[in-house]
C-alpha cells in the first residue's frame, strides 16, 4: 500500500484518502492532523531541499556563461564538491560531461545541465539490482547498521510502521545493548508503531539478543524482523568483530530469511561515509543504504561517492523526525528533482 | 580512487619537485594543488580551502628551503603551519561565571553526542573539583531523558529533569534554581538535537538563552560532518553567539576538516574533543594535532621537524656509506631502529627517503611494537652473528630466541626483513648509479 502511496506523489486528492485510511488503521500517539500535513509536505521539503543546493546554483552558473569553458567545468566541479560530492567522483562526472561535450560536440551551455544529469543519473543507476528493500519473500529479516548518531534506531521505528501498514507481521529486536537507554528508545518506537519488540538488559551480548530475536520471529511466525545494533566507529576492530559475530548468528540461525542489511548514513556526513560504507560492507556486507537527515540544508551529495566506489544502493530516505518521514530513494526521481527548473 | 593513500600520491607530487634555494612559484603550485585535494578530502570546505591555498600560496613563494628538506617538504612545512595557527594556537577553557551557578548550554544537531558530551564534560569538572548538575531539557527524543539519567548515574552525577511535558525554557529556568538551592555551581544544560532551519527550535535555544544567560553556550559538531558544517556553524553562532566547540567521535578516521571549516567561519575555538563513547574520553583540543590531522600526513609533518633535529648528519653519511657498500649489519640496522624509534613510525620515515615507494615498504611493514621485539633479538645475537647474519642457523636461532622471549618465527621474521632491507638498499644503490648518470636525483640522500 505504501509502495502505491509513493508512486502516486502527485495525486494528492488520493493520498489524502490513503493516508486517512492509514490513520484509521493505526491509532499511534501522533496527532492525526499532524501526520495529514506532515507526510506529503514534508516528503516534498526534503527534497526540495536537496534540489535547492544544486539546482539554484547551477543555474545561476549556466546564465552566467555565455560559452562552454574550463572556467565553467571548474565552477560546476566546485557546486558538487559543495554537495559532499566527494573530489575523486566530482572529478570522474565532470571528465565525462567533458568527453560528451566534446563528442557530441556541444556548444550551448544549457545543454550542460541535461549532461550533468545524465551522469548523475548514471552513476545512480550503475547499481542494476532491485534498489528497493529486500524483503520478499517472508520470512525476511533487516539488519541495521551504522556509525554512532546517524538514526539507526529513529530509521527502525519508522521501517516498523511503515512495514506494518503494508500489512506485515513486523518484529523488533533491541541489539543495542550498549548505550543509555538505547532500549528504552527503540522500545517506544516501538509502541508507536505498534510492533512487538525483543529486549535484554542493557549491558546484555547484543548477539543473544538477534539470536532470541530470530527465535520468536520463528515461533510468532513474524514476515519481518529487524534487528537494531549500537552505533560503531568502523575503525574499532573489535566493535566490527563483535557485528561480524551478530551477521554469523544471522546466517547460520535464520537462513531461510530473505537477508537485508541496511547500513544508515547520516546525510551531513562528507567523505568518511565512503570509508564507513566500505568497512561495513566488509563485517556484514551491507546490502542497501539508508540516508538520513536529508531534511536539513546537507546535500547528501556523498551518496554519488558510495555508489560510484562501492556500488551499494540507496535504498530508503529519512527526511525528519516524525514516524512516517521514511521514502523510497528513487534515483530517477532524486536526479530530476536535483535539477528540475 | 579514494583509497589509494593519501600518503602515496602526496609522495609522488613531493617527488617531482627537486632543487634548493628559493621555493619558486611553480613548487608551490604544484605543491598546493595537492593540498588543495587532500583538503578537500578532508570535507574542509570548498570556500575554505581555496581562501586558505591562496593565501598560503602567496607566503610560501620566495621562502627560502631548509638545508635538511625537500622544497616539497618545505612547503609541506609552511602548510602545517599555517594550518596550525588557523586552528588557534593556544588552548581554551571553559569559562566559569564569577557569580555561581555556571551555566552550559549544550546545542547541535541530531545525533552530534550532546548528550554523552554533557555526561562527559560533568566528569571532567568533577575532577576539577566542581560540583555539576546535568538538565534534561531534550523532550523530543524518545527516552533522551532516560538517556541523561543513565549517563548521570554513570557519571555519578545529579540530573534535574522535569519529564517531557515541560517546556525546556522552563525546565532550564527552574533547574538553576535547583542548583542555586542545593549549591551546584556548574549546571550543563543538555538540549535537543535540532536543524539549523528548524525556526521553532532554534527560537526555543534562543529563549533558553535570554532567560538563564550561560556563560559558555558550546555547539557538539561531529567531526565527520563534510561541506554543511559551514553552514550549520555560521547558523548556531549568528542565532546564539557560541562560545566554543565540541568535537565528537574523533575516535574515528574521518580527518575531521568540519573542525577547520568552522574555526574559519565562526573564529570561535574548538575546546574539547570526544576520542571514544567511555564517560571519560573527552580530551583538551590540540590545534597542531588537529592541523595535521587534517592535512593527512599525521607523524610525516613531525618528522619533517624532528628530521632536521634528530638525525646526526655524520651518522647519518656513514650510514649511507655503509648501505651503499652493502656492509650494512645488524648493529646499524639496531642504531638505526633506535633513532627511529625517537622519531616515529618507521614505514612513514622510509617513506620520507625519495626514491622508496610506499609500494616497496608494504613488503616489509613494521610494526610499531615489534620494534621492541626486533631490538631485544638483535641484542640476544652475538657481534659475530651481527656482522654476518648468514651463520645464524637453527641453533643459534633456537638460542636468539630464548634469550630474547620470542619464539623462532619471530626470530626468523627478522632475518627475513633484514634481508629484503639489504635487498631494497641494493636497489637504490643501483638508482643512485642510475643518477650519476643522470638519469634520477635524490634530494634525501644528498
Amino acid at each position: 500500500m505504501f509502495k502505491k502511496l509513493f508512486g502516486k506523489k502527485n495525486n494528492s486528492e488520493n493520498n489524502n484518502q490513503q493516508t486517512q485510511q492509514i490513520e484509521k488503521e493505526n491509532n499511534t500517539t501522533e496527532s492525526e492532523e499532524n501526520k495529514k500535513e506532515g507526510f506529503f509536505s514534508r516528503l516534498k521539503k526534503g527534497l526540495s531541499k536537496t534540489r535547492k543546493g544544486i539546482t539554484e546554483k547551477v543555474d545561476v552558473i549556466l546564465k552566467s556563461y555565455k560559452k562552454i569553458d574550463e572556467e565553467l567545468f571548474e565552477e560546476l566541479e566546485e557546486v558538487l564538491i559543495t554537495a559532499d560530492v566527494g573530489v575523486n567522483t566530482t572529478m570522474r562526472i565532470i571528465e565525462d560531461v567533458k568527453d560528451k561535450v566534446k563528442e557530441r560536440k556541444i556548444t550551448e551551455v544549457e545543454e550542460i545541465r541535461e549532461l550533468l544529469k545524465e551522469e548523475l543519473k548514471e552513476i545512480l543507476t550503475e547499481v542494476d539490482e532491485n534498489i528497493s528493500l529486500n524483503i520478499e519473500p517472508s520470512p525476511a529479516i533487516v539488519l541495521v547498521v551504522g556509525v554512532n548518531g546517524v538514526g539507526k534506531t529513529t530509521t527502525i521505528g519508522k521501517l516498523a510502521y511503515r512495514l506494518k501498514n503494508e500489512g506485515k507481521k513486523v518484529l523488533i529486536a533491541a541489539g543495542d545493548t550498549f548505550r543509555a537507554a538505547a532500549i528504552e528508545q527503540l522500545t517506544e518506537w516501538s509502541n508507536r508503531a505498534g510492533v512487538d519488540i525483543i529486549a535484554h538488559q542493557e549491558g546484555a551480548d547484543p548477539a543473544a539478543v538477534i539470536y532470541d530475536g530470530i527465535q520468536a520471529a520463528k515461533a510468532r511466525k513474524s514476515d519481518v524482523l529487524i534487528c537494531d545494533t549500537a552505533g560503531r566507529l568502523h575503525n574499532k576492530k573489535n566493535l566490527m568483530n563483535e557485528l561480524n559475530k551478530i551477521f554469523r548468528i544471522v546466517e547460520r540461525e535464520y537462513p531461510e530469511a530473505t537477508k537485508e542489511v541496511l547500513l544508515v548514513v547520516d546525510a551531513t556526513t562528507g567523505q568518511n561515509a565512503v570509508l564507513q560504507a566500505k568497512t561495513f560492507k566488509e563485517a556484514c556486507d551491507i546490502s542497501g543504504i539508508v540516508l538520513t537527515k536529508l531534511d536539513g540544508t546537507a546535500k547528501g551529495g556523498v551518496v554519488l561517492a558510495v555508489q560510484s566506489e562501492l556500488k551499494v544502493p540507496v535504498k530508503l530516505v529519512g527526511v525528519g523526525e516524525k514516524i512516517y518521514d521514511l521514502q523510497d530513494f528513487d534515483p530517477d526521481n532524486f536526479v530530476e528533482a536535483i535539477f528540475s527548473e | 580512487m579514494i583509497f589509494e593513500s593519501l600518503a602515496e600520491k602526496l609522495q609522488k607530487s613531493l617527488n617531482k619537485l627537486k632543487g634548493k634555494g628559493k621555493l619558486s612559484e611553480k613548487d608551490v603550485k604544484q605543491v598546493m594543488r595537492e593540498v588543495k585535494l587532500a583538503l578537500l578530502e578532508a570535507d574542509v570546505n570548498f570556500k575554505v580551502v581555496k581562501k586558505f591555498v591562496n593565501s598560503v600560496k602567496e607566503r610560501a613563494v620566495g621562502h627560502e628551503v631548509m638545508e635538511s628538506l625537500t622544497p616539497g617538504q618545505q612547503v609541506i612545512k609552511i602548510v602545517n603551519d599555517e594550518l596550525t595557527k588557523l586552528m588557534g594556537e593556544e588552548q581554551k577553557k571553559i569559562e566559569f561565571a564569577p557569580q555561581p551557578p555556571t551555566i552550559i548550554m549544550m546545542c547541535g544537531l541530531q545525533g552530534a553526542g550532546k548528550t554523552t558530551t554533557s555526561g562527559k564534560l560533568g566528569i571532567l569538572l568533577k575532577k576539577k573539583g566542581k560540583s555539576p548538575l546535568l538538565v534534561a531539557c531534550d523532550i523530543y527524543r524518545p527516552a533522551a531523558i532516560k538517556q541523561l539519567e543513565v549517563v548521570g548515574e554513570k557519571a555519578d552525577i545529579p540530573v534535574f529533569s522535569m519529564g517531557d511535558k515541560q517546556n525546556p525554557v522552563n525546565i532550564a529556568k527552574a533547574s538553576i534554581e535547583h542548583a542555586k538551592k542545593n549549591g551546584y555551581d556548574v549546571v550543563i544544560l543538555d538540549t535537543a538535537g535540532r536543524l539549523h532551519i528548524d525556526e521553532e527550535l532554534m527560537d526555543e535555544l534562543e529563549n533558553i538563552k535570554s532567560e538563564v544567560n550561560p556563560k559558555e553556550i558550546l555547539l557538539v559538531v561531529d567531526a565527520m560532518t563534510g561541506q554543511d558544517a559551514v553552514t550549520v556553524a555560521e547558523s548556531f553562532n549568528d542565532k546564539l553567539g557560541i562560545d566554543g566547540v565540541v568535537l565528537t567521535k574523533l575516535d574515528g578516521d574521518a580527518r575531521g576538516g568540519a573542525a577547520l571549516s568552522i574555526r574559519a567561519v565562526t573564529d570561535k575555538p574548538i575546546k574539547f574533543v570526544g576520542m571514544g563513547e567511555k564517560l571519560d574520553q573527552l580530551e583538551p583540543f590540540y590545534p597542531d594535532r588537529m592541523a595535521s590531522r587534517i592535512l593527512g600526513m599525521g607523524d610525516v609533518l613531525t618528522l619533517i621537524e624532528k628530521a632536521q633535529a634528530n638525525i646526526d648528519a655524520k651518522k647519518a653519511m656513514e650510514f649511507e656509506k655503509k648501505l651503499k657498500t652493502q656492509q650494512f649489519t645488524f648493529d646499524d640496522f639496531l642504531e638505526q631502529l633506535q633513532q627511529m624509534k625517537n622519531m616515529g613510525p618507521l614505514d612513514q620515515i622510509l617513506e620520507m627517503i625519495p626514491g622508496i615507494g610506499s609500494k616497496q615498504l608494504k613488503k616489509l611493514k613494521v610494526d610499531e611494537k615489534e620494534l621492541v621485539k626486533i631490538e631485544a633479538i638483535i641484542q640476544s645475537m652475538t657481534k659475530e652473528e651481527r656482522q654476518n647474519p648468514s651463520i645464524i642457523n637453527g641453533s643459534r636461532r633456537k638460542r636468539i630466541a630464548r634469550g630474547s622471549g620470542t619464539n623462532i618465527q619471530d626470530v626468523n621474521r627478522l632475518l627475513k626483513q633484514f634481508k629484503e632491507t639489504k635487498k631494497m638498499m641494493k636497489k637504490m644503490t643501483n638508482m643512485e648509479k642510475a643518477m650519476k648518470k643522470g638519469k634520477f636525483k635524490f634530494p634525501f640522500f644528498r
